[in-house]
């Protein structure tokens, strides 16, 4: 187990410095593309293009620019917009990350309940026309743009059932959990069931599939020859089996979000996280907070994978070898 | 057993096969069989076929039937509506600002109403449709086949190969989609790129298609060197190797014919999250580039008129639900078709 996460933890650090290099080279080397006058950002004027040029060595050998930029990210950590003149990107990113992580915990623990008590109602109901209905809202689900529901969840708490069935909403925004635990909840409540939406679907439709396949397993088989009751079964045996994949998943998914997936929703409700600083500093073309955001997204990534499948490992010994 | 009662079915298609001695159905034509005869999915595709239908006359409508045009703002317009003038643009009742025209509910009319340029929404849903179909479907091809061609070479040579296909697939998965489809287009977008003889141009709508194909290869390529690395193993890919096959005639003639049937079973999927990707990315201001339009870039017109002209951001967010979701029916169909135990990471 012990050698297992380590050449798991090994991994991942060379897949993050290979990331680094992807983004690197995307953002400075890409055919065509000045970097400067990219970073500069739009109508820069040329002492601005000069001292772009400077600061990432755009002169000197590409692997000096890269080690530049990784030293403006990582240890100085100075790396500048020079859209917002002066406004230092790392902080920025630093201070986002709370309103990121509080808005996609809150979606998965409502993700989590309803998709996998959705899965296993279906499961549970097969032939029945409880499964097919709650197949046909999973894929519904799974088919929405999640800014686009942000959108019409706005046009009916907002504007047309404001003044009567929704006046309670409050219009968008983050408030801090320490300054008013309530209002915190309040402001994140039609977020969260946004975000959740999708999840939602997509928990349950794969619920539904591992259970359906568990319960044609021998161990079921066996399960039924004791006697023991379907509803016993479906809850002791086949969920227990079948959760493993929801947990992967579900790591997958978390660090997905929090790396930068749960953007759109985030400017839909006017939440500022790291997908609204993306977002921001996409209108304004601003190089240096997209390039820290994706590397800082990645990270994410590529953490929650490394814990899945080390988790993984632990619940499942044979993964140890491979 | 089947081979000597031949069903209702079997007789309709004995008149188009007639050589083949009956023997067992080919599997091909069983999954096809038993894909017709799931309504949901039928039901699905007439959907796809009607949605792709009328985003293809978008030219005839605009042209020949309204008389409009859908890409050029039209802010001083105005139209004949119930006996009525009325302009396209006009003053909000309280005097202040003004709004485009409202869903006039008649077909050959500003049906959907106005955007705030003047610009008919009805029109630029057919239009945009054009666009988000040929993206979702155009990255759909070019990213399955990226990904065949990725996931057979690393599952059947293995090696070094492997190797360096597993670890690029590595570091593409590890980048969260969005993020990874945002720097590229943010570089390549709006300044269009040029590498040797290649030159795309900035706004054209081969880069959301590239960078779309591009960032889900992995999801596809993955399980598909997983499918050949068992594949493998298998007595008869041994015997043709034995018999001394050569490696292309065994990837072409004893592989690809097995993994067919997973890669089936992705594309009507890939066509739906590509399509809910390039909304996304349109939404965003980094996929399709004006004049062209899609439904993301109608939704994000909309935006600003969201409480006062609620369908122009209402209509085409409903048109892509419907396609994505007739898309994600048919996909279930196909596994049930085509493969019953494919395993799909339902997620992006």
């Amino acid at each position: 187990m012990l050698s297992f996460t380590l050449r798991r933890v090994l991994s991942a650090v060379l897949v993050l410095f290979a990331i680094s290099i992807a983004v690197f080279l995307i953002f400075f080397a890409t055919p065509g593309v000045d970097p400067a006058a990219r970073i500069a950002g739009r109508s820069a004027s040329p002492a601005t293009l000069a001292h772009v040029r400077a600061a990432f060595g755009l002169n000197r050998p590409i692997f000096i620019r890269y080690l530049l930029m990784m030293d403006h990210l990582f240890i100085k950590r100075d790396l500048t917009s020079y859209v917002n003149v002066g406004l230092k990107v790392v902080p920025q990113v630093l201070k986002a990350a709370p309103v990121t992580l509080a808005l996609v915990s809150g979606a998965a623990v409502i993700w989590l309940v309803v998709g996998v008590l959705g899965g296993i109602v279906a499961a549970a109901n097969r032939g029945k026309f409880i499964d097919p209905l709650v197949m046909f809202i999973g894929i519904a689900a799974v088919s929405v743009p999640a800014y686009w529901l942000g959108e019409v969840v706005n046009l009916i708490t907002q504007s047309r059932l404001h003044s009567s069935l929704f006046w309670w909403v409050p219009s968008g925004g983050y408030v801090p959990f320490t300054q008013n635990p309530w209002q915190w909840a309040l402001h994140l409540l039609f977020p969260w069931l946004t975000l959740a939406a999708l999840y939602a679907g997509i928990y349950a439709r794969v619920l539904r599939a591992e259970l359906v396949n568990a319960m044609n397993e021998d161990y079921v088989r066996t399960a039924r020859a004791k006697g023991l009751s379907e509803r016993r079964i479906l809850m002791k045996h086949a969920l227990r089996c079948s959760l493993v994949s929801i947990v992967s998943l579900f790591g997958l998914d978390f660090g997905a979000l929090i790396g930068g997936a749960a953007l759109l929703t985030e400017v839909v409700f006017g939440l500022q996280g790291v997908g609204m600083l993306t977002y921001t500093s996409l209108q304004n073309l601003d190089l240096p907070v997209i390039m820290a955001c994706v590397l800082y997204g990645s990270f994410f990534v590529v953490l929650a994978n490394a814990v899945v499948d080390i988790l993984y490992a632990f619940l499942d010994p044979r993964v140890r070898v491979a | 057993m089947g081979e000597v009662v031949p069903s209702a079915v079997d007789n309709t298609t004995a008149a188009i096969a007639p050589a083949t001695a009956r023997g067992p159905e080919s599997p091909w034509r069983s999954s096809l069989r038993q894909l017709r005869r799931n309504k949901a999915s039928m039901a699905a595709l007439g959907v796809l076929i009607f949605v792709t239908l009328i985003c293809l006359c978008a030219p005839l409508y605009a042209n020949d039937w309204a008389h409009v045009n859908a890409f050029s703002s039209n802010i001083s317009g105005r139209i004949f509506l119930n006996g009525h003038w009325r302009s396209v643009i006009q003053a909000n009742s309280s005097g202040y600002g003004e709004s485009p025209i409202g869903p006039t509910w008649h077909i050959s009319n500003y049906f959907l109403g106005a955007d705030s340029q003047g610009r008919d929404v009805f029109a630029r849903l057919l239009y945009g449709g054009r666009d988000s179909l040929l993206i979702g479907t155009a990255s759909a091809l070019i990213c399955v086949f990226f990904a065949t061609i990725s996931g057979l070479a690393a599952g059947y040579f293995g090696g070094v190969i492997d190797w360096i296909v597993s670890r690029l697939l590595d570091i593409t998965w590890a980048f969260p989609v969005y993020l990874l489809a945002i720097s590229l287009s943010v570089i390549l977008v709006t300044s269009g790129f040029s590498v040797g003889p290649i030159h795309v141009q900035a706004g054209s709508l081969l880069l959301p298609i590239i960078i779309i194909a591009l960032i889900y290869v992995p999801y596809v390529a993955r399980p598909l060197r997983g499918i050949v690395m068992t594949l493998k193993e298998r007595e008869f890919i041994q015997a043709a190797i034995g018999s001394g096959a050569s490696d292309w005639r065994i990837l072409r003639k004893e592989i690809l014919p097995n993994v067919a049937p997973s890669i089936i079973v992705f594309f009507p999927l890939m066509v739906a999250f590509n399509m809910l990707t390039e909304s996304a990315l349109s939404f965003l201001g980094v996929g399709v580039q004006p004049p062209n339009a899609s439904w993301g870039t109608i939704i994000n017109d909309g935006l600003e008129l969201l409480y006062t002209r609620p369908w122009v951001a209402m209509a085409p967010g409903l048109m892509i639900v419907i396609t994505a979701g007739a898309l994600n029916l048919l996909g279930d169909g196909f596994r049930d078709a085509f493969d019953p135990k494919a395993k799909l990471r339902g997620s992006i």
